[in-house]
């Protein structure tokens, strides 16, 4: 599905990726994760062409991105801050969204599920952080795409929408779709992920299942295995 | 009783005159065929019609008193070979000819109808074409130049000659007469007591209109347009300028109105419109400019200098690029009463009269003057800046130059 | 690119900015006109104010709507829509709600009071084509320094900056330039550096049309082909063409080399 060879990026002297090869199969949920500043969002960025590499090739279904976009018309991506154009009424988003991508979409149920019907006629600039976040939840899911890309997708949600989307995420999965997830609580990325891809100092430091780590790091616990990896690495 | 007797002797002297006066017709195919015959043929107060057709005539001498009336304009082909018809005699009326084909000369100024030292002339309905000069009256008085139209083809100055020219003349009317394209439309040398009226004078190559060293004269309701340069007056006195149209005078020394050491002269209700420069005055005294409007002008009133107890009242000056140029320190000239379509003060009192005085003289117009390429930031911030601070203490500026009483509505509007 | 610029200028022309923008012209049209009661001078007095103040909006404008607009991007950025289509449709977006503004704003005052009857109206419009290459070329700037520069604060500085210059500073090292070197013969230096500042530009066109008397008294060959015929008019459209289209290119080469 994806195939990154020898990715390096730097920002000005900063060196944030230096040399990442990954392989991501078709199917299947795939948690990025990793240390502040690590390089996840900027591997996630570049994967969608919005960050341009100083070196390596990045291929998404068997084609080079370089200088390409058509390829995002198969991705459905959540960025990670919702911030929207103010003066926009929900609906009137949703509908930018659906005529710019010009695919077929399925947004009805994914408002019901969020309970966003009493906001279609607000103004993006009017909605709470967590509102905003489930609007851009619609906007991501409501796409057939065969690869969904999520940065931090529980940012600012309640605990019943949580639910809601952990659902929802197993049932793109059982679609057969590829999910690329970064986040922060471990616990929500122990329930859904079925491998880990470990990001540190801008390399793939560990990529495998939950239980490959804990073999690795010696853990029970998964919590406990992400940090035991991160200080590991400190004394090697 | 005496009434009674004067209308009888002066009904007896004109049947008289008539009686007399024959009427002699010139057509090409008449016994008389060309108009030096026909003049020979005539005696003193005498009528010649001349038909229509064309007579390649040149140096027509009329020395008697004659009436030339031509029908339906009868062409005169001068065909190039020198002057057309010369008039030494008083009393002459020259009336609807075309006279074509003036011959050009750097030696003698050879005119289509020339009159010399004589009196009581009229020429009228006159039209000229091809000319070198037109009508040109020398050492002449008490005669009419009415209703003629003078179209000629000048290029340069060097080779061509003036529309109608006065030189030592005295009492003469210039009427309703139409002059283009030639050197001056019309020019006055030494000729007093001149008056000019309603006339027009357009693309001409030197002056619409042009006096030197003549004085007493008027010229009211003419239109110069177009011209090398408008009208200048130069070396004259007490000439009294009258609700003329200077317009579109454009060009590097081109100016609506020039003065140049002229004394005690009147210039009012006139219109400056779209000139480079309205009026440019050099060394002239106790001039009144009254109820002129100064529009569009590049400079409306350009002073250099020597200029002194000139009074500027009732003008209206608008949309000028600048209003007025100095280029001394020195004032001596009165301004009041002005309409200036810059200014910004305002009239707390509500007598029509702004409460605070319009500095007419801009910095960079003084800028100008010395780099003439600055002219291409006119209207720019900075300039705006600069002229504001001068405005608030004046240093290149003269300080006493301003509009103490400056209206705050148009005058006459 | 079109519905990015459809849903910019839709974006914009809901937001406040652009009616206080649009309101202001009203205003200004409409106080200019009861002062004067004179649409001349009126139009005169507009293109003075134009100048300067149109490029200045169109450049603070430019800077705000860009940093404000930031997410909004990304989450295009992750659409497939080409990157240059994203930023030009937004300039696009912004450029033409401005001029839009301009138009209405001043256009409804002076029809009121009977443009159309008047010798004002190409004048008039004149001024509103000056405004509308200024607003695009000042828009570009702007866009062009966001994009340069991640930080706000400075991006606002240089885009001050920048009008600051080409409004008021440009010109006075331009005329210091001609004072001292005067005695040289300067028409072509001053037409080149007149060109190559779009405000000078569009005052250059102002001058054609309100000053030419003035304009002509100067007697440089150059400047009198230059301002004599219609030759100075179609070189500086030209030139205010390629000013418009400088900053449109730059910005399509700088967003596909960006990250974001």
């Amino acid at each position: 599905m994806i195939k990154i060879e020898n990715l390096h990026k730097k920002f000005g002297k900063n060196v944030v990726l230096s040399g990442v090869d990954l392989s991501i199969d078709k199917g299947g949920i795939f948690a990025v994760l990793g240390p502040n500043g690590s390089g996840k969002t900027t591997l996630i960025k570049s994967i969608l062409g919005m960050v341009l590499p100083n070196k390596g090739t990045i291929t998404v279904m068997d084609k080079n991105i370089h200088n390409s976009w058509q390829y995002r018309q198969e991705i459905d991506y959540l960025p990670q801050i919702a911030n929207f154009p103010g003066n926009l009424k929900v609906k009137e988003l949703i509908k930018m969204i659906k005529d710019l991508r010009q695919k077929p979409s399925d947004e009805e149920k994914l408002i019901a599920l969020f309970g966003l019907e009493p906001f279609l006629d607000k103004k993006l600039s009017n909605l709470s952080g967590g509102t905003k976040q489930k609007v851009n939840l619609v906007l991501t899911f409501m796409f057939d795409s065969p690869l969904i890309i999520l940065d931090e997708p529980t940012t600012g949600l309640d605990p019943a929408s949580l639910i809601h989307l952990k659902e929802w995420i197993g049932k793109e999965k059982e679609k057969g779709k590829t999910i690329l997830i970064t986040s922060h609580i471990m616990q929500f990325v122990e329930e859904i992920s079925d491998e880990i891809v470990y990001l540190l100092e801008g390399k793939i430091y560990f990529k495998g299942s939950i239980k490959e780590l804990m073999v690795k790091t010696n853990q029970t616990d998964f919590e406990h295995a992400i940090v035991a990896i991160a200080t590991h690495t400190d004394h090697a | 009783m005496r009434l009674v007797k004067q209308l009888v002797l002066t009904y007896v002297l004109f049947f008289a005159v008539a009686i007399r006066a024959n009427t002699i017709t010139v057509c090409p195919t008449c016994p008389i065929s060309s108009v030096q015959e026909g003049v020979k043929a005539a005696a003193d107060f005498d009528t010649l019609r001349i038909k229509k057709g064309t007579y390649k005539e040149f140096n027509i001498v009329v020395d008697k008193p004659l009436v030339i009336i031509g029908e339906n304009y009868p062409v005169i082909d001068g065909e190039d070979q020198g002057e057309i018809i010369t008039i030494v005699s008083d009393n002459v009326t020259i009336d609807g000819l075309f006279i074509i084909n003036v011959g050009t000369s750097y030696t003698a100024d050879y005119a289509a109808i020339r009159v010399v030292k004589s009196q009581h002339f009229l020429i009228q309905n006159v039209v000229l074409e091809k000319l070198f000069f037109g009508i040109y009256l020398e050492k002449s008085k008490n005669g009419k130049v009415y209703h003629n139209k003078i179209i000629g083809d000048a290029v340069e100055e060097f080779n061509s000659g003036n529309g109608i020219q006065l030189w030592y003349c005295q009492n003469i009317e210039v009427t309703q007469n139409i002059v283009q394209h030639v050197r001056d439309g019309i020019y006055l040398e030494f000729s007093d007591n001149i008056t000019i009226e309603n006339n027009t004078s357009t693309n001409n190559v030197r002056y619409g209109l042009h006096f030197m060293f003549s004085n007493d004269d008027v010229y009211t309701n003419n239109v110069f347009e177009n011209n090398g340069a408008g009208v200048a007056v130069m070396f004259s006195k007490k000439i009294k300028m009258h609700n003329n149209i200077f317009k579109k005078n454009w060009g590097t020394a081109s100016f609506g109105l020039l003065l140049k050491e002229i004394n005690d002269a009147e210039i009012f209700g006139n219109t400056f419109e779209e000139n480079t420069i309205g009026i440019n005055i050099e060394g002239s005294n106790r001039v009144e400019y009254k109820g002129n409007d100064f529009l569009n002008n590049g400079w409306a009133v350009k002073v250099r200098g020597a200029c002194y107890t000139n009074v500027f009242k009732n003008n209206n000056f608008m949309y000028n690029s600048f209003d007025l140029s100095y280029n001394s320190k020195l004032n001596d000239n009165v301004f009041e009463y002005n309409y200036w379509s810059s200014y910004t003060g305002y009239d707390l009192d509500k007598n029509g009269i702004g409460d605070v005085p319009y500095r007419p003289v801009k910095l960079f117009s003084y800028i100008v003057n010395r780099t003439p390429e600055t002219i291409v930031l006119l209207r720019s911030l900075f300039m705006d800046i600069i002229d504001f601070s001068e405005k608030v203490s004046p240093v290149f500026t003269p300080d006493n130059l301003m509009d103490v009483r400056p209206l705050m509505k148009k005058w006459n509007d | 690119m079109l519905k990015i610029l459809k849903y910019s200028f839709y974006d914009l022309m809901r937001s406040r900015w652009s009616y206080v923008y649009f309101i202001f012209y009203l205003i200004l049209g409409f106080v200019l006109l009861f002062l004067n009661h004179d649409l001349s001078k009126a139009v005169i007095t507009l293109m003075n104010i134009i100048i300067v103040l149109v490029p200045l909006i169109g450049t603070i404008f430019g800077v705000m709507y860009f940093y404000n607009s930031k997410e909004f991007t990304e989450l295009l950025l992750a659409q497939p829509i080409k990157r240059s289509t994203i930023f030009l449709g937004q300039y696009f977006g912004v450029a033409s709600s401005l001029t839009l503004s301009l138009v209405l704003g001043l256009g409804i005052p002076f029809v009121l009071y009977g443009l159309f009857m008047s010798d004002a109206i190409w004048d008039f419009s004149l001024l509103l084509i000056t405004g509308a290459f200024l607003t695009f070329i000042f828009t570009g700037l702007a866009f062009n320094i966001a994009l340069s520069n991640e930080n706000k604060i400075k991006g606002f500085g240089y885009a001050v900056l920048l009008w600051l210059f080409m409004a008021v500073i440009y010109d006075g090292l331009f005329l210091l330039s001609l004072i001292v070197f005067e005695e040289y013969p300067l028409d072509s230096f001053s037409l080149a550096a007149t060109m190559l500042n779009p405000i000078d530009l569009s005052r250059t066109l102002i001058l054609l049309k309100l000053d030419i008397s003035a304009l002509l008294g100067y007697t440089g060959a150059v400047f009198k082909k230059f301002f004599g015929t219609n030759f100075g008019l179609i070189v500086s459209i030209i030139v205010l063409v390629v000013w418009t289209w400088i900053p449109i290119w730059r910005l399509s080469y700088k967003s596909k080399r960006k990250d974001f």
